[in-house]
């Protein structure tokens, strides 16, 4: 479903469709960026326990393997709990160049519920 | 006989609500306390949610109503004040929850007695209103408020509005339904997009910036712009069970009358009464009850006072530095006839002081002196000075 274009195209009643949070890039207002270095990372798995977002990846053996851009907020609580000092925060200007995801697309919105 | 409260809850009993959350307040404590007498004894399958306060019974309300339950409450004053915040969450969601509102003035000063403090300042949320005049009405008006409030076209909260301790606890002849019938008039509820259906899962209140708020807000503007098609239905197929029909907008001796008073709920008895003394005295007298405050019926309020020498608009509440809910509404829609119909404002019963037929009596007759007054007057107030305002 694309865009909708005019109020009666809208979903009912607030709807949107399940598990939407999964589609909106929490990253966009990102300010601070978390970078891991994964020579000092010991897995201990406090970073993945505390972030709010759900940002820490994790490999098949559970182990920390980085972080998720499209959610990560920068609030930097990952790097407050590490007690290696495995991440370290920096401003986001420094990462410019770098290419983003698009964010929210309320076009899908309650998709199957249209 | 029974009493607008009984009766409220007599017709939930027969309607058997899947989940009610409520926390008790006069004037309407008998609603949630009869009701919870109900489900103790096994009379109904409701699932009875006693909360902490009632923002949180409203609040539960909300969250079974997306849930697909059938939902009902009950509140008065400042009880529905602590509910405020989240009444708009519920007409978005188009929560079809049916609440017994039993018109209680706000504090302060603290005083338990009625008038119409307590819904007005919710007329603006979202939901449906409906202001009974009696307890028949109020009872044939819940079933009439489970049906619009669930309708496709409609989904919309409705409050069923009845006057404290006048309607609500005054005893008076009401013809009940049988069960069976009141089961096949309601239903079931079908919902169409409940939060428990986990085949096909929704989000309901998600975060929408300016991009789609105000379209959001014109598709329940349009539930709201459907209700007076889909009620009149439905008041014709509960009238092929009670005999009763309702009009959105009560009309008494109104067609040919040359003055109108224009009031809402319990106060109109009496001036109906006083209508009937001034037709046989000759006076063309009529009133007009405004049953549905929303959506506002202004068409027909319009056709009504169309060519009438005077109406009188009495309100039960005030708006302190504007102009009275309803005195504001019949304005608003007078404003579009060709002719300009002379209109006084007046404020009456507030606090639970009675509405006499002497006074509506005035009423009449100084419209029929010509003797207006460009700001409200006031009905049984005290005055220090008789002739300065005053009725």
């Amino acid at each position: 479903m694309s865009k909708p274009k005019c109020w009666q195209d809208v979903p009912p009643a607030t709807i949107a469709w399940g598990a939407s949070a999964l589609d909106v890039e929490t990253g966009l207002w990102r300010s601070m960026r978390p970078v891991l270095d994964e020579n000092k990372c010991i897995s201990c798995l406090k970073c993945w326990l505390q972030c709010p977002d759900s940002s820490i990846k994790t490999n098949e053996e559970g182990r920390v393997c980085g972080i998720n851009m499209f959610f990560c907020k920068g609030c930097g609580v990952c790097a407050q709990v590490c007690p290696v000092n495995a991440i370290s925060m920096h401003q986001e200007a420094d990462f410019t160049g770098e290419k983003r995801e698009h964010g929210e697309d309320p076009g899908k919105v309650a998709d199957h519920v249209k | 006989m029974t009493s607008g409260n009984l009766a409220f809850a007599e017709a939930m009993r027969q309607v058997n609500p899947d989940v009610v959350a409520a926390y008790p307040i006069t004037p309407s404590t008998e609603i949630p306390v009869k009701f919870a007498e109900f489900v103790a004894n096994g009379q109904v399958d409701s699932e009875y949610v006693a909360v902490e306060s009632e923002h949180s019974a409203i609040t539960a309300c909300v969250g079974a109503s997306v849930s697909g339950a059938r939902v009902m409450t009950a509140s008065s004053a400042n009880g529905v004040a602590l509910m405020h915040e989240i009444f708009p969450i519920a007409a978005a969601f188009r929560a079809p929850i049916v609440f017994g509102l039993v018109n209680r003035s706000l504090g302060a000063p603290v005083n338990i007695h009625c008038d119409h403090s307590d819904s007005m300042p919710e007329r603006d949320s979202g939901w449906i209103q409906i202001y009974c005049e009696d307890a028949q009405e109020v009872y044939d008006s819940v079933l009439l408020a489970v049906r619009l409030a669930e309708h496709d076209d409609v989904l919309t909260p409705v409050f069923v509005c009845q006057d404290g301790f006048i309607t609500s606890h005054c005893y008076e002849p009401v013809e009940l339904l049988s069960d069976e019938s009141v089961k096949k008039f309601v239903g079931e509820r079908n919902a169409k997009y409940p939060l428990l259906d986990v085949d096909n899962p929704v989000s309901y209140g998600s975060f929408t910036m300016s991009e789609y708020y105000f379209e959001i807000k014109r598709t329940q503007i349009e539930g709201m712009n459907n209700v007076p098609r889909i009620y009149k239905e439905l008041t014709k197929e509960l009238a092929e069970y009670t005999g009763r029909e309702y009009p959105a907008l009560d009309a008494y001796r109104a067609e040919d009358a040359e003055y109108l008073i224009v009031i809402m709920s319990s106060a109109t008895g009496v001036v109906k009464d006083v209508v009937d003394e001034m037709r046989e005295r000759g006076v063309k007298a009529g009133c007009l009850r405004v049953r549905f405050f929303r959506p506002f019926p202004a068409e027909d309020l319009k056709k009504l006072a169309d060519g009438k020498k005077g109406v009188a608009v009495l309100d039960r509440s005030a708006s302190i530095g504007g102009t009275a809910p309803l005195a504001a509404e019949v304005k608003s829609a007078l404003y579009g006839l060709s002719e300009r119909v002379p209109l006084q404002e007046y404020l009456f019963g507030l606090g639970g002081r009675d509405l006499y037929p002497r006074d509506a009596e005035k009423v009449f007759s100084r419209l029929m002196e010509n003797d207006y007054s460009d700001t409200a007057r006031y009905i049984g107030l005290l005055e220090k000075d008789e002739e300065n305002g005053g009725n």
